[in-house]
């Protein structure tokens, strides 16, 4: 089996659920109230837990004896497949929330339809990632109206997130080689048959929190194939040191 | 047949499997058996060999390990050698799966139960969720994730008082 586009789909949505989950993990004991640094401890335990169930079943079709942690902690930044969106820098708390709020509008539909994969594994998972999913999207949403719609303050960091992460929304609707063959056999999600739910959510939350959705301009791309932003090494640097420095250390 | 086959059928020794296995409490909820969260879905005996399935509540819900330990641990207690723990993703937990007996329990320990059918809610709709000290409906939501996964923080607006919800999924 090895290196079919199977694993390299599977880890793709592993990977990208993964970085997000950790980036959500760094803002534990730094919220601005504790219900928020709860909010973000539970979403980045939910993303950690499909990781996991993703990698695991990475690891199986790849048949080459690599487990979740064997794939989390031991592959280094160009072998990581997750969407360049999720490894920007969590900025301030409008940053986030409104990263938190571009990938969930795409993540509950996305996952709404891959529980209907003909891989039953992935199936599982996405039915119960959609439940998670739909938790996220009404928390991000609520905030990226709250501070939109709030004060000067709150509405220009709102805004100026949103501009500043829009160049990384066009990847998540990309589809190449890896992909198009299991979407033509009903395993993988076409991404462009979410497209119009995702606008549709953006306009109506964009337009309650008063901000204004950004022109499509020069959009990155790559990190579906490796090529990542140097946030990504940062990132590995630290989820990984534990394994690095001590090999095979458990507790 | 031989004699783990006679066993496999006993309805009794399936029943005493069940029992033990149903006895394991939500770590994090110590009033709630995992029979009353419909986190436990099987216990089957096959070849004299007990093996009791259970399903996450969320994708990464850090109780898990600790529910199949003390599941192994119930059943060798009641006899059954190297008993084997099953967790399966498929069907997606359900709140429509805690029991009126769990749900009753847990109004009586302070946390609100699951208000409704989880079934497809507007996502911006609001819930109506009673206050489980005075049953007040003057509710509102505080924070949409509590101190576990499962539940939310909510405030009574009738007695003040806040407590946890038990989220519908
Ligand atoms: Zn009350």
């Amino acid at each position: 089996m090895t290196d079919t586009p199977l694993f390299q789909y599977t880890l793709r949505l592993a990977d990208t659920a993964l970085v997000l989950g950790h980036r959500l993990s760094e803002w534990v004991g730094h919220s601005p109230v504790i219900e928020e640094d709860l909010a973000f401890g539970n979403m980045g335990l939910d993303l950690i837990g499909q990781a996991r169930s993703l990698y695991s079943h990475a690891g199986e079709i790849e048949g080459k004896g690599r487990d979740e942690d064997a794939l989390a902690y031991l592959r280094d930044a160009p072998d990581y497949r997750n969407i360049l969106l999720v490894e920007q820098p969590n900025g301030n708390f409008a940053a986030t929330m409104v990263r938190q709020f571009l990938y969930a509008a795409f993540a509950h539909p996305y996952f709404e339809a891959l529980a209907h994969s003909k891989d039953k594994t992935l199936a599982a998972i996405a039915a119960k990632a959609v439940k998670e999913m739909a938790y996220h999207l009404r928390h991000s949403a609520e905030w990226t109206i709250r501070l939109g719609d709030g004060t000067d303050e709150s509405h220009r960091r709102a805004q100026d997130a949103l501009d500043e992460l829009w160049p990384y929304t066009a990847e998540m609707f990309e589809t190449d080689q890896v992909e198009r063959a299991l979407i033509e056999a009903g395993v993988a999600v076409d991404p462009s048959a979410v497209r119009a739910t995702w606008d549709k959510t953006l306009d109506h939350v964009l337009s309650e929190a008063t901000l204004v959705r950004p022109r499509d301009g020069y959009m990155q791309s790559g990190g579906r194939i490796g090529r990542h932003s140097e946030h990504l090494g940062h990132i590995l640097s630290e989820l990984q040191f534990v394994q690095r420095a001590y090999p095979g250390a458990s507790w | 047949m031989n004699g783990a086959a006679t066993i496999a059928t006993d309805p009794a020794l399936r029943e005493r499997a069940w029992a033990a296995a149903a006895s394991v409490c939500d770590p994090e909820i110590p009033v709630l058996s995992i029979a009353d969260l419909g986190v436990l879905r099987d216990v089957r005996i096959e070849n004299g060999v007990v093996e009791a399935v259970i399903t996450p509540t969320y994708s990464g819900c850090p109780a898990m390990n600790m529910i199949a330990l003390e599941i192994e641990v119930a059943l060798e207690n009641a006899g059954f050698a190297r008993p084997k723990v099953t967790t399966v993703l498929s069907p997606a937990w359900t709140t429509d799966w805690m029991t009126e007996a769990g749900k009753t329990k847990l109004r009586e320990y302070g946390i609100a139960p699951p208000a409704a059918k989880a079934g497809r809610r507007a996502l911006f709709g609001e819930e109506q969720v009673a206050c489980p000290h005075c049953g007040s409906t003057e509710t509102a939501r505080i924070s949409e994730f509590g101190s576990t996964a499962c539940k939310a923080l909510w405030r009574c607006k009738a007695c003040a008082e806040p407590f946890d919800y038990f989220k519908c999924i």
